[in-house]
């Protein structure tokens, strides 16, 4: 692990995510990638925490209202939250399957809704939480450990 | 290579100006599904896609892409190519199918 991070503080950052606004929901994702590799922390980890504020950050804007995404940064973990105002999912565990997607056809034309953002999500995270009442929304909690992705694999 | 390198030798349309032309490119991908470029793309990669929405530049700018390759010299609207400028992403055009494009850039590739 690298030195200079083990004695950042704690470290949260925040964003809130529209409807359909897919160019913030990127953008936010480059700005924690961004403060991470500030931070120094290792590459490989960089990249799968980007893929998980992607994806989630996605699929608020996709399936919500709005919503907010919250990074919780320590000397041990790295946890991204999304809680969203949306339908909430009623099969987590189908919502879970590559390939499903509830996403319009409007939305797929553009490259998003493959089906692919929670399984992604799943494969990058060392832990995730879905949380999801429908007709309210969703909360998403996903954490990377700084230590054990190797043992893990 | 570099991306303007790679602009000449296969006469693509440089959309953006001098943006980016110096950038070294490593690698390619090409795919239109925005979750499967966020997970696999390379770094340094050109990414050869017909999406040409607005939302191809947050993916390009999160995964570091070096230039984005739009094939069968498809219509962007200013406004993306606007934001490309601003956010440094190199965007190239070329006459060819995504296939045809995707071969001539991994042969250059191979060849170094």
């Amino acid at each position: 692990m690298v030195d200079t991070f083990q004695f950042t503080p704690k470290i949260n950052l925040e964003f809130t995510i529209r409807e359909k606004d897919f160019f913030l929901a990127g953008e936010s994702a480059s700005r924690v990638k961004k403060t991470l590799q500030q931070l120094g922390m290792e590459q490989e980890i960089i990249k799968r925490i980007a893929i998980i504020i992607y994806e989630a950050a996605m699929n608020v804007a996709i399936h919500a209202s709005h919503g907010m995404l919250r990074v919780f940064i320590s000397p041990e973990a790295i946890t991204i939250e999304t809680e969203d105002a949306g339908g909430g999912i009623p099969d987590v565990d189908l919502a879970m399957r590559e390939g499903y997607s509830t996403a319009t056809h409007e939305i797929r034309e553009m490259g998003f809704g493959a089906g692919m953002g929670l399984p992604n999500i799943k494969q990058c995270a060392d832990e995730l939480k879905i949380d999801s009442k429908v007709g309210t929304g969703t909360l998403l909690q996903a954490t990377v450990y700084f230590t054990n992705w190797q043992e893990k694999h | 290579m570099k991306v303007g390198e790679l602009a000449s030798a296969f006469g693509l349309e440089v959309l953006t100006g001098s943006v980016n032309l110096d950038r070294e490119i490593q690698a390619g991908y090409t795919s239109d599904l925005l979750s499967d470029v966020i997970a696999n793309i390379e770094e340094n990669a050109v990414w050869i896609t017909i999406q040409r929405h607005i939302n191809i530049l947050g993916v390009a700018k999160l995964k570091d892409i070096a230039a984005i390759l739009i094939p069968r010299n498809l219509q962007l609207d200013q406004e993306v190519i606007d934001k490309a400028c601003t956010e440094s992403i190199a965007i190239l055009r070329g006459g060819l199918s995504a296939f045809e494009l995707s071969g001539l850039l991994y042969d250059a590739l191979k060849r170094g």
